[in-house]
């Protein structure tokens, strides 16, 4: 949190999100940590943010600083949110923790005009070294857990994501991935590429 | 109403200050309805304020006392020589920062420290009121405090806050005033009170009248005083304001000033002296009949008995374009982890309904194990919720970091 009231460096995918987010637009983030993005959208964009987050220490932190943000948990918790609550609901890094992921994206698009989502990429080609190579479950910078301890449920690579959405009625509407350095790649998402030399996928989503 | 408008008292901290309570008669010029459709006509209420008004009077704070609180909420209490019941809330450079809001706290209707009760004299018959008082209710309570909001030249309140009953409130301004009300606070508190809480309430009620002194509530006017059936209410009340592991880390099974136990019916137990010490010093600042009077207010609180049957249906208000929208009102809530008596799912549940018309809601639970009491205790990380909160509306308030 310390680093929230310094204006500038936070994590490059969440600087994507903010740069997607139209300013003063009414906005969820769920799972929203210490409110690293909320802060930056509430200083950077003016928005209307409201956070949804597991951990009580992230929930004191952001009240503490003034953010409204509520101690809950998106696999539970989003259900009794209306629809078309907010404009656009933020889930960074989240999504393969949740125990029913297509409930959860299906409730996000529901909640929010658009939903923006960011998540690491199980095919990702060191993660893909990891598991034929060495025959262990990978651990990287980005996925930093034993198997046994992880929060991380429900790992998909980015064309498994690109199904879901499909599966679900849910389309598209812009994509970033990010490779290694978390540089974008000029790779559209949907192509092998992305899937192999991508770390993490970013979507701005909408229900169809 | 009679009196003259009040100076505003700035605080400082080498100067605490000790001033006589101020009484206000309100509802003078129009009869005032309680819920239960009696009519008062003109009736005093208690309070304090703290801070100054600022110019726009934009920034003052309504502080909601809990069941067997009054005013005295940052000052030397006037009967039992205590400090004010929320010093580590209210002061200067405190979460309500009295140098920076004008904090108002007022003695409910139906309480005994100055407010118009059933220990007050009817001026009508010039006897104390006993049972003849109207039974009242949390939002009589409220109506109340807003003719004072009022009276003191406020038309919206920047926060109200409160714990337990103070929370009831909080939750009821918010309902019925939502233009009124900018954030808020209800702390360890619900939105009505559980068939647990009634029957505790209760057992209070039960050992005041079983107590012979009470005289079917005309004490007062009998010349007696029925301070073992108050003591023993409030002993039951105390338990349930502690935890398990509170009592235990207090007292364990530890013997008061003794060796062995005396195989009589003596208080052996530390707690058990503990307990009667609580009772006793209750009954010196506190009226009997008040007591059943305030636990009846908050065992008829039921905000979503109110909006038929559905608690979010309480926090929708009427939008210029005729829709019904969300509240506009900003909330905070915060529950203790050890509170049984108003337990973190009391507190969801209101955090759920506000969700579900998306109105703009913190929600903090507190690890204390310190139970329900813990509200009134030195949790640092609960005050720096508080702070947090109310410090980032007041910023986006516009509120000047000092007044003057």
């Amino acid at each position: 949190m310390a680093g929230h009231e310094t204006n500038g460096h936070i994590r490059p995918d969440l600087e994507r999100i903010v740069e997607w987010v139209q300013p003063g637009a009414r906005v969820l983030d769920v799972g929203c940590g210490d409110g690293e993005l909320l802060h930056a959208l509430v200083r950077r964009k003016q928005v209307d943010g409201r956070g949804l987050e597991l951990s009580m220490d992230g929930v004191r932190c952001s009240v503490g600083h003034g953010l409204p943000v509520i101690q809950g948990d998106a696999d539970t918790d989003l259900k009794d949110y209306p629809s078309d609550g907010f404009d656009y609901v933020i889930l960074s890094q989240t999504l393969q923790a949740t125990r029913r992921p297509r409930e959860v994206l299906e409730h996000l698009v529901r909640i929010g005009r658009y939903a923006i989502i960011s998540l690491p990429n199980f095919g990702y080609w060191r993660v893909r070294m990891e598991l034929l190579l060495r025959g262990r479950m990978p651990v990287t910078d980005r996925l930093g857990h034993q198997w046994y301890e992880t929060p991380n449920i429900h790992f998909c690579t980015i064309r498994d994501f690109i199904t879901l959405c499909d599966d679900a009625g849910i389309s598209i509407e812009r994509s970033v991935i990010l490779g290694a350095g978390e540089r974008p790649l000029p790779h559209p998402a949907a192509s092998a590429r992305a899937n192999w030399l991508g770390e993490q996928g970013l979507f701005l989503l909408r229900r169809n | 109403m009679t009196a003259a408008l009040p100076d505003t008292k700035v605080l400082s901290p080498g100067n605490p200050p000790l001033s006589p309570a101020r009484i206000v008669v309100l509802g003078q010029d129009t009869p005032f309805r309680l819920d239960s459709g009696v009519e008062l006509g003109g009736f005093r209420i208690a309070y304090q304020t703290y801070g100054t008004l600022n110019a726009d009077r934009t920034n003052a704070v309504l502080v909601c006392h809990a069941l067997t609180g009054d005013h005295y909420v940052a000052e030397k209490h006037p009967v039992t020589g205590k400090p004010g019941w929320w010093n580590l809330m209210v002061g200067p450079g405190k979460p309500i920062d009295t140098d920076r809001y004008f904090v108002i706290c007022s003695n409910v209707i139906g309480s005994c420290m100055g407010s118009e009760g059933p220990k007050e004299l009817n001026l009508v018959t010039g006897k104390p009121w006993a049972l003849d008082f109207p039974v009242i209710t949390i939002a009589d309570m409220v109506r109340a405090q807003r003719l004072l909001v009022e009276y003191l030249g406020v038309d919206q309140l920047f926060c109200v806050i409160g714990g337990s009953m103070g929370g009831m409130q909080v939750l009821q301004w918010a309902v019925s005033y939502p233009d009124k009300v900018y954030c808020c606070l209800p702390i360890a508190t619900a939105a009505r009170h559980s068939a647990q809480n009634i029957a505790f309430h209760e057992v209070g009620r039960q050992a005041i009248m079983a107590d012979p002194e009470w005289c079917g509530g005309d004490y007062l006017n009998k010349g007696t005083k029925p301070t073992k059936g108050l003591s023993v209410a409030r002993m039951a009340a105390h338990i349930t304001y502690l935890s398990e592991a509170a009592l235990h880390r207090k007292f364990g099974r530890n013997l008061q000033d003794r060796k062995a136990v005396t195989f009589g019916f003596d208080a052996d137990f530390q707690v058990e002296s503990y307990l009667r010490h609580q009772g006793i010093s209750f009954v010196e600042r506190f009226d009997a009949n008040s007591y059943l009077y305030i636990t009846r207010a908050m065992d008829y609180f039921d905000l979503a008995a109110d909006h038929g049957g559905v608690l979010a249906n309480a926090f929708q208000v009427t939008g210029p374009d005729g829709k019904r929208t969300g509240t506009p009102v900003r909330f905070c809530l915060v529950s203790f982890s050890s509170d049984w008596l108003f337990p973190t799912s009391e507190s969801r549940a209101v955090v759920h309904a506000l969700n579900s018309v998306a109105a703009n809601v913190s929600f903090v639970e507190i690890t204390t194990d310190k139970g329900h009491d813990a509200f009134l205790l030195d949790e640092p990380e609960f005050y720096q919720v508080v702070r947090g909160f109310v410090d980032g509306n007041a910023e986006r308030r516009g509120l000047a970091a000092r007044v003057g």
